[in-house]
Parts: structure tokens; sequence; C-alpha cells
């Protein structure tokens, strides 16, 4: 059997299985769609001028790229307890195979309907795969791919992000 | 008073083989952090010198993922215009961008098509170098207008297949 074999029944079972549907916290906004524009000097008037955005997407919209700033959660909020982390299904996965570290490996995006004022989005998390224990410059560790997918509160499909981990244990010194 | 907007550009302008205008730009802690907090990613290594240099042997902050979709969105849009829809887009960050980085954007039309519901795809290369060495590398797929009455942004559903 080889190392790739090992994968735990736990883990094997939460691939393809939709996990932790949410809704955003809050309606979009228009304050974080100009922080974000700001961050990267992004001067696309349909994020920034009403009348040019009611010309071209039908009212001011958010960034596609901004899809995932949606459902992050707040560093704190009342009643919380813990750190509050986004993307559960990661970190769920860090912790049932050992892996402390992790780093972003590749990102994939699909955009469907624009994101609007106002709108609740909800998203779930799909394990798509685990990979076998790769030995890397980092550490070793597993690749490992989680879907977000998104809706809208009319039921549209917003987007799809698939991020792709590596997951790594650093080598002892 | 009401203003008309036209397109940019529109999808029979475009060749393969077309560059987009290159985005060069000096990245600070600044530009980091307010990526970082910008996108709600709260994640120490991209405020915490210490915790990056530490916890991720990096040698300082970087910039996190989802700024780093944005400047790609921002670099498309400043080619394509408003009407350029963002269908795709996918990277790998190879290499972390830090502060004291100068982070030259580039971009290559791959190749051009028009779907089923009449959607004008162009396929994008795109990368983010410093001094020349690749830090990130991607791909997008932007939707443009056939002609100046004609809005990737009103199509949805069965007219919009990214």
């Amino acid at each position: 059997m080889s190392e790739a074999d090992t994968l735990p029944d736990v883990v094997r079972k939460l691939i393809d299985v939709p996990q932790y549907e949410e809704r955003s916290e809050f309606p979009i906004e228009i304050g974080y769609v100009c922080n974000t524009c700001a961050a990267v000097q992004n001067g696309n008037p349909v994020f920034w001028d009403d009348d040019a955005a009611q010309a071209i997407t039908g009212g001011r919209i958010a960034p596609p790229t901004m899809l995932s700033v949606w459902f992050r959660p707040h560093y704190w909020a009342p009643g919380a307890s813990g750190e509050r982390k986004a993307m559960q299904a990661h970190f769920d996965l860090k912790e049932l195979l050992e892996l402390p570290e992790a780093v972003v490996a590749t990102n994939e995006a699909v955009f469907g309907e624009p994101v609007r004022m106002g709108d609740v989005l909800t998203t779930c998390q799909i394990v798509r795969s685990v990979g076998p224990i790769k030995h890397t410059r980092l550490g070793t560790g597993r690749f490992w791919t989680v879907d977000v997918r998104t809706t809208n509160q009319h039921g549209d499909w917003v987007g799809t992000e698939s991020y792709t981990f590596l997951a790594y244990r650093k080598p002892e010194r | 008073m009401s203003t008309s907007y036209t397109p940019k550009l529109l999808f029979g302008d475009v060749r393969v083989g077309d560059r987009l205008p290159e985005l060069v730009h000096a990245v600070t802690p600044t530009t980091v952090v307010l990526g970082a907090l910008a996108s709600r990613d709260w994640r120490p290594m991209h405020h915490d010198k210490d915790f990056a240099t530490t916890r991720n042997g990096t040698r300082d902050i970087f910039i996190n993922t989802p700024n780093n979709a944005a400047w790609f969105e921002r670099y498309i849009t400043d080619w394509s215009g408003p009407f350029g829809r963002l269908g795709r887009l996918s990277f790998q960050m190879k290499t972390p961008v830090f502060p004291g980085d100068e982070i030259h954007f580039g971009g290559e039309v791959k190749s051009l098509a028009t779907d089923d519901s009449g959607c004008h795809w162009v396929d994008l290369d795109l990368s983010i170098e410093v001094g020349g060495e690749p830090r990130t590398v991607g791909k997008a797929r932007v939707a443009l207008p056939g002609d100046i009455a004609d809005n990737p942004w009103q199509r949805k559903g069965a007219r919009w297949q990214p």
C-alpha cells in the first residue's frame, strides 16, 4: 500500500459533500467595494459612478473578484469565542491530517450573475480532492482542492472559487 | 443631462498576440495591509512581519490571494474598459510579493472565440514579475462587446457561459 492510500476514512467521506452552507453576515455594501478598489487603484466607473453603473451594469455592482470577501467572518463578534476562520473545510483538513501550515497553491474562479448592492449571498464548501503525501521545498504535506459555490437571494449562481492548497509540516530543524 | 457610455474596446479590435499595456506598481507595507484588510483577510502573515518570518518562513508580510485577484481584475479592465466582463480567472502565486518589490503586470491575448450564444471571449495569459522574475502567473477569460450596441453585462443564464 502506498502512502497515498493512507487517507483516513473521515477525510475520504468529506470529498464531494457540500458543507458549511452559510449566508453572508451582512448585505453587500458599497464601503467594502470602495476599499477594495482603492487598495488596487481600480478606477472602473461601474464601481464608483452611479450613472455609469446604471448605464453599463444596471446599477452598482461589486468587482467579481470580491466573491470570497463576502463570506469571511468579522475578526470578532459579540458572543463568539476563538479565532473565526473562513474556509472551515480547509481548516478541518489541516486538523484531521495534522498539517499545521498551509499556502494557497492555485486559485481559480468562475463568475456568474453580478453581485449587486443589497444582495445576500449563500455559500457552501465542497472538498473536491485530497492528494497523496508530497515532499516539497516547504515541508512534507498534501495538496487539496476546496470549491466554494456562491448563490444570491434569488437562487442565481454568482460564482465558484476553487482553491488548491499545499498543507504541510515544516521539517524539524 | 444624460451621459452615454460606449465601449472602449470591441472584440474586433483585438488580435491574438496583442499585449496588454504594462502596469507597474511599487509595493509598500501599506499596499499589503490595505489589500488584506479590504478583502477581510485578517490572517497575520499579511500584516504582522514577525509572524510572517517566524511561522511562514518568508522575509516579510506578503500580498494575499484575493488582493492578487483584485490587482489582476484592475489590470484587465484598465485594458478592456468597463464593458469588459470577467468570466474566469485563475492564477498561481509562485513566489510571494513583498513590500519593496516593484511589480510589473503583463498580459497577452492567447485566443479569441465566440460561443453559441454570440458571446465574444478573449483568453489572456497574465503575469506579475519582479525584476524579471515571474512571481504570479495566471489566465483569464473576459467577454468583450461585439459592437457598440452589445453589452456582455446584459447576459445571464444560458447566454452567459464563462
